[in-house]
């Protein structure tokens, strides 16, 4: 089964929901829990987790769309052949250590910069928004690769996410070397 | 004396709290309604597992714990604010370690659109694609 986690305010969230009008459990999580506890850092961040509730595929980065795929550089064709197999069962089962191998450790630093969205995010809601504005920017400069604090607090700053802010902050970001989505390896 | 709400992953308790400085120290008997974990003698104990505190310098004063040190003796992500009385405590570091060691997904509870609470474990025994995603 399905289950999406909007890493959103609901009501930034719910007219995609509505327009979808899905049948899977569709959550909103605007706290980042997942972020904190899967160490995920940006979106779309998918996992594979088994009927015991094991993960058999750590975070990865997967669109539905091929115009979305070419943003991660991966085939969103081979990436569903691939969930497909796992879904039927046809795929031989990875090792526990090949899954380990996948995974991200986490940085005391990148949950340190949670930490501060977390109170950010308290103080937002308490309508105290230049102190939230001021430990969502401590939460960016300590975690620069965390695009969930990075992009996720524009909206909550009031700035647009799809805007010249965000085009700026990916444009440096790639310019000194990095890359904006790491997906897994399709194997 | 002030009160300095803590947010325990997200979950608030005020606490009474003395600020020196920057340094924030918080009653130690509120630890435990705040975080769970009980002062005794033997140190600070949660179900059979207790931390010694006695001989950790700068964590104890006059029945007050310094904030900083509990988060380190804890082993926790500690954001602070002292001049907005409000602090936020992140999951224990060694939580993720956890997760890669046993390869768990970690079970949350999160509410839809119409507040109605899932949780992960209740779709065990399903293959689940948890996909995260947002409007920005």
């Amino acid at each position: 089964m399905v289950i999406t986690v909007a890493t959103d305010r609901a009501d930034d969230a719910r007219s995609w929901i509505e327009r979808a009008n899905p049948t899977h459990p569709t959550l909103i999580d605007e706290h980042h829990r997942l972020g904190e506890l899967y160490n995920m850092v940006n979106v779309p961040t998918v996992v594979w987790i088994d009927e015991t509730g094991r993960i058999t595929r750590p975070n990865d980065v997967a669109f539905t769309t091929e115009k979305g795929g070419r943003y991660a550089n991966v085939s969103t064709d081979e990436q569903m052949a691939l969930l497909r197999g796992w879904v039927r069962g046809s795929l031989p089962p990875p090792s526990d250590d090949d899954i380990r191998k996948k995974v991200t450790p986490l940085s005391e630093k990148s949950q340190l910069a949670r930490a501060h969205f977390g109170l950010g995010w308290w103080l937002h809601r308490e309508g105290r928004f230049g102190a939230a504005e001021h430990h969502f920017s401590i939460g960016g400069e300590l975690a620069p690769d965390d695009f969930m604090i990075r992009r996720g607090t524009m909206p909550l700053r009031g700035s647009d996410p799809f805007g010249p802010e965000f085009v700026e902050m990916v444009t440096d970001w790639l310019g000194s070397g990095h890359t904006y989505y790491l997906p897994l390896p399709v194997e | 004396m002030t009160s300095l709400v803590l947010l325990d992953v997200g979950k608030p308790t005020e606490v009474e709290a003395t600020i020196d400085v920057s340094d924030v120290w918080i009653n130690a008997a509120e630890v435990e309604a705040a975080l769970g974990w009980e002062l005794k003698p033997e140190g600070l104990c949660r179900a059979a597992i207790c931390i010694p505190v006695e001989g950790r310098s700068g964590l104890m004063s006059d029945g007050r714990m310094n904030l900083e040190g509990l988060a380190d003796l804890l082993g926790r992500p500690l954001a602070h604010s002292p001049e907005e009385g409000v602090a936020y405590m992140g999951p224990p570091l060694d939580l993720f370690n956890q997760t890669i060691r046993t390869l768990e997904a970690p079970d949350f509870v999160l509410p839809d659109l119409e507040g109605e609470l899932h949780s992960l474990s209740q779709y065990r025994g399903s293959k689940v694609l948890l996909v995260a995603w947002a409007s920005w």
